[in-house]
């Protein structure tokens, strides 16, 4: 199986804070003093989404690829080998899309299973 | 050569010097060194030169975890092709188990395998999809019949231990 060395390393990488976001936590005992807190996350990470995608690859058997896409996104067979296929026939599939910690993790998990694979960021 | 399914994994029995031979290259085969091409191939970028942090920060911690893998791999398959070292003489006797266990180690290195001797020779999309090319007469020839034969054993891989329907290259 895989390891999932991705959030650890994300834990590891540097924060760049330009977006502000404030979260309001009110406390059952104390209604009149809410707790303002700060959370920083970039404006990229918030607004444009990433799309992880897997490229065409003459070595990789048809079979292995299905299995590897039902695996690592847990799509049912059918699903798996529709995107298996558009890799085949159109040199490239969208596998997934959301916020870029999670595109990384996808990405690393195709590596760990050799399949030519990159996260691009959502036109 | 002669493939079975037991209970407890795959047998390959009746194995002549030859692809005995192929089989104990598999470790060797996954080998990039002095091949920029294969490292290229087996350590991919995971995004577009413009996003030149992205690679840097990849490069520094997930290729470690990534190297790592591949080499327990390598190692699960190296410590289960110690059942055919020996006299040569003998491997018409002998046989070779593939634990189902270790499955997913010999996918990988058998991948890992096709990946870098295919990445060495910079084989065209028509010599890979040419399943029934000339006889082997140069070394190029050979290093396409082992990127061949190592993907039928991963297609049975796949078929007895994993339970996935046969098919071609993708």
């Amino acid at each position: 199986m895989i390891r999932e060395g991705g959030l650890d390393r994300l834990d590891r990488a540097p924060r760049r804070s330009i977006t502000v976001r404030s979260v309001i936590t009110v406390s059952s005992s104390t209604l009149t003093d809410p707790t303002i807190e700060q959370q920083t996350d970039t404006e990229e990470e918030l607004d444009i989404p990433w799309q992880v995608v897997v490229h065409n690859d003459p070595v990789n058997l048809m079979t292995y690829v299905t299995m590897v896409f039902q695996r690592v996104f847990g799509y049912p067979r059918e699903k798996a080998e529709r995107h298996m296929l558009e890799v085949h026939q159109q040199g490239r599939s969208i596998l997934w899309s959301g916020v870029r910690e999670r595109a990384e993790l996808y990405v690393q998990q195709l590596h760990g299973y050799l399949l030519l694979a990159t996260m691009e960021k959502v036109n | 050569m002669e493939i079975c399914r037991r209970k407890d994994g795959l047998e390959i029995s009746e194995l002549d010097p030859f692809l005995a031979e192929l089989l104990r290259q598999i470790p060797a085969s996954t080998s990039i060194e002095n091949s920029p091409a294969a490292q290229q191939r087996i350590f991919s970028a995971p995004t577009g030169d413009e996003h030149k942090e992205i690679c840097a920060e990849w490069k520094i911690y997930v290729e470690p975890e990534l190297q790592r893998l591949f080499r327990s791999a390598t190692e699960t398959v190296i410590a289960d092709l110690e059942q055919l070292s020996g006299n040569e003489k003998t491997f018409a006797n002998r046989s070779l188990i593939i634990p189902t266990e270790h499955a997913d180690a010999w996918l990988n290195a058998l991948n890992q395998a096709r990946l870098t001797i295919s990445a060495r020779n910079d084989f065209s999309d028509g010599e890979l999809g040419d399943n029934y090319g000339s006889p082997i007469g140069s070394r190029r020839d050979l290093s396409l019949f082992q990127v061949n034969f190592y993907g039928f054993l991963q297609e049975f891989i796949l078929r007895e231990l994993i339970g996935c329907p046969e098919s071609s290259s993708a």
